[in-house]
């Protein structure tokens, strides 16, 4: 495949964020209007003990992606209520447009003890044409299961065929990183599906083969039906050492199914790598593929997981 | 009303020296008959750590099938071990229930972990035993049962029952945190989950027993106990913060169906409560009916929610 990078696109320090934001616009997710593209990302405030609290803000482009419309002036939904699996954080909000409803699905994510985070993913509606949204419960619709112990996030949904199949990540084991005596998490990417929305089954497999070790760390995926074949792009990295360095950070792999759940991962075909210098030369992560008017895209983050901004690729044609 | 005669306290962990892993506490306890003896599972403490805060493991004691305040004999060891990192149960096995499944023993239990902004969240494994439920192994590192959307934390309490070959799984679920004197304190309810296997759970997402006490009344241990075409069940109750307090604590409830969804709740028949004084005199809680040789028993945990123990109790006449 050959894509044409955009560049970045967005840059938080150019502009004015709910809560005053000034870094973080990460996993870009996209609800496509008739004039104008919304991006949802995820921003970041402190809380009085220092730690970070992710948001959902948007950022409304037109359809060349040259210019910025409107940016919400809100947050556009709550975090969880005391105790609850979205208290501490929502990253990403994935958003489907299902017929006249527009549903967020909620990477939410909580404080533990003995590790830092564990997550789980929630169900939002929206009443406002994606403005706001507001959650149908204040549990998860997809959580740990016996085989899926802990860490589900990273939801991606699409509808097909009247049902609605999810993917998302789910950890696998915390290891303790030596060096700097912490202990660093492994996750891999898995598929639920439902007819309701709100009861999904899982299909209860790591559904992408690992390509750097069984320690592998796989992301976000994002995944485009077209013409009968799904097209998965995702990150990946090594669980230890991704924050410094270059070689072991996110990147970009892809993969290839007939029915979304068997998965043909072939990185080399996707194209997409870290450029020689600039905003996206040491990592890229959280992507998030798009169709707008016949043209195939994927937004995405670079440096340091995406605190500068995102970017845009553009496909050269198909897949 | 039943009538409880009150047969004393048959365990006190706080006797037994020399078992770092129990010091204290001896709480929920449930009931597994055996031909010679009957086993108890009950949920114990090691001392608390530099922090005050404890871990929970699950344990027993067999007892003298003749006379249940005879103690033969107690496990060497924890059932189970504590979760990996990370894990729902790293912190805490309490509940445990048991049933036999072919030649099987399976353990539903409640696993905790810790939490940053609140004290704990829990959610309900699943450990199944092949040496007669000496000890178990998890089918997996995570939950059968966790948080949902109408579930949001506290998923606890498991009671698990098979009537006319299907499976249900009584159990709690936290409806919300709030402020407690000390700390943030978690509001739970008894809810039921159907199933034909005992893995995949059709919640009925419903609260099945109506409060008295307040909105924010607590309810554990729903303990469903078949007898005379009727499901009985006794569970226990209590305020929602400052239940500490004599007055707020725990006390025994009692609800009866037929159909095991809808229950009518009435707590004056449950003939059991606090002594005037003594072992059980502040709170009783936690019931686990049985019956044994042609008579009904129940254990109940006493003051302090089990710290020194449970007790015995049996019924005199019939539960109908």
């Amino acid at each position: 495949m050959k894509w044409l990078k955009f560049g970045r696109i967005f840059d938080p320090r150019e502009h004015k964020l709910p809560l005053n934001c000034k870094n973080f616009t990460q996993s870009p997710q996209t609800l496509i209007f008739e004039n104008f593209v919304r991006i949802y990302f995820s921003t970041r405030v402190r809380d009085e003990t220092g730690k970070y609290l992710s948001h959902i803000a948007f950022v409304d482009m037109d359809k060349t992606f040259s210019r910025v419309l409107k940016i919400s002036e809100k947050m556009v939904i709550d975090l969880g209520v005391l105790g609850t699996f979205d208290e501490h954080g929502i990253f990403p909000l994935n958003i489907l447009r299902d017929g006249d409803k527009i549903y967020g699905y909620i990477g939410g994510w909580n404080r533990r003890v003995s590790v830092t985070i564990d997550g789980a993913i929630g169900l939002a509606i929206s009443h406002d044409n994606g403005e706001t949204f507001i959650r149908l419960g204040d549990g998860p619709i997809l959580s740990a299961s016996p085989n899926e112990p802990f860490l589900i996030g990273d939801p991606f949904v699409l509808k097909i065929n009247d049902i609605f199949n999810m993917w998302y990540i789910f950890g696998t084991k915390w290891i303790l990183n030596e060096k700097e005596q912490i202990k660093e998490r492994i996750y891999k990417i898995g598929h639920a599906y439902s007819y309701d929305n709100v009861k999904y089954t899982k299909t209860n497999k790591n559904i992408i083969a690992d390509k750097l070790n069984e320690s592998e760390c796989q992301a976000l995926p994002t995944i485009l039906y077209h013409k009968g074949q799904y097209h998965m792009v995702f990150c990946y990295r090594e669980a230890i050492g991704f924050r410094q360095e270059r070689n072991m950070a996110y990147r970009l792999g892809y993969a290839q199914s007939v029915d979304g759940v068997e998965w043909k991962r072939d990185d080399d075909q996707l194209g997409l790598n870290v450029s020689s210098e600039g905003w996206d030369s040491e990592m890229l992560c959280y992507p998030h593929l798009f169709q707008l008017d016949n043209r195939i895209y994927l937004l995405y983050n670079g440096n340091q997981f995406g605190k500068y901004g995102f970017g845009l690729a553009l496909l050269d044609g198909e897949f | 009303m039943f009538n409880w005669e009150k047969l004393g306290r048959v365990f006190d962990p706080t006797t037994i020296k020399n078992v770092p892993w129990m010091k204290e506490f001896a709480q929920a306890p449930c009931t597994l008959v055996f031909d010679d003896f009957v086993r108890v599972y009950f949920s114990c403490r090691p001392g608390p750590d530099k922090n005050g805060q404890y871990v929970s493991q699950t344990a027993f004691v067999d007892l003298n099938r003749k006379n249940l305040l005879n103690i033969i004999e107690f496990s060497n060891s924890p059932i189970l071990n504590l979760g990996a990192w990370g894990t729902f149960d790293e912190f805490g096995i309490y509940p445990t229930s048991v049933i036999r499944n072919n030649n099987e023993i399976w353990a539903y239990y409640g696993g905790w972990t810790r939490c940053e902004s609140v004290p704990y969240n829990v959610s309900i494994g699943l450990a199944i035993s092949k040496n007669d439920g000496e000890t178990f192994e998890r089918i997996g590192n995570g939950p059968v049962i966790s948080y949902s959307l109408n579930e949001p934390m506290t998923i606890s309490g498991p009671k698990i029952r098979r009537y006319n070959g299907k499976w249900y799984l009584f159990y709690i679920a936290g409806k919300k945190w709030v402020p407690g004197l000390t700390k943030p304190e978690s509001v739970f309810k008894i809810r039921l989950a159907v199933s034909d296997d005992g893995l995949t759970w059709e919640r009925h997402d419903k609260d099945i027993i109506k409060n008295v006490l307040e909105e924010d009344e607590c309810q554990a241990s729903p303990d469903v106990f078949y007898s005379n075409n009727k499901y009985h069940m006794f569970f226990c109750y209590k305020y929602s913060y400052d239940f500490r307090n004599k007055e707020r604590g725990y006390r025994i409830g009692y609800a009866v169906s037929t159909d095991l969804i809808n229950w009518i709740r009435d707590d004056s028949l449950v003939g059991i409560d606090v002594s005037a004084d003594g072992w059980d005199s502040e709170m009783i809680s936690y019931p686990n009916v049985f019956e044994l040789d042609g008579e009904i028993y129940m254990f109940y945990l006493g003051n302090q929610v089990g710290k020194k123990g449970f007790g015995l109790a049996k019924l005199n006449g019939v539960l109908k």
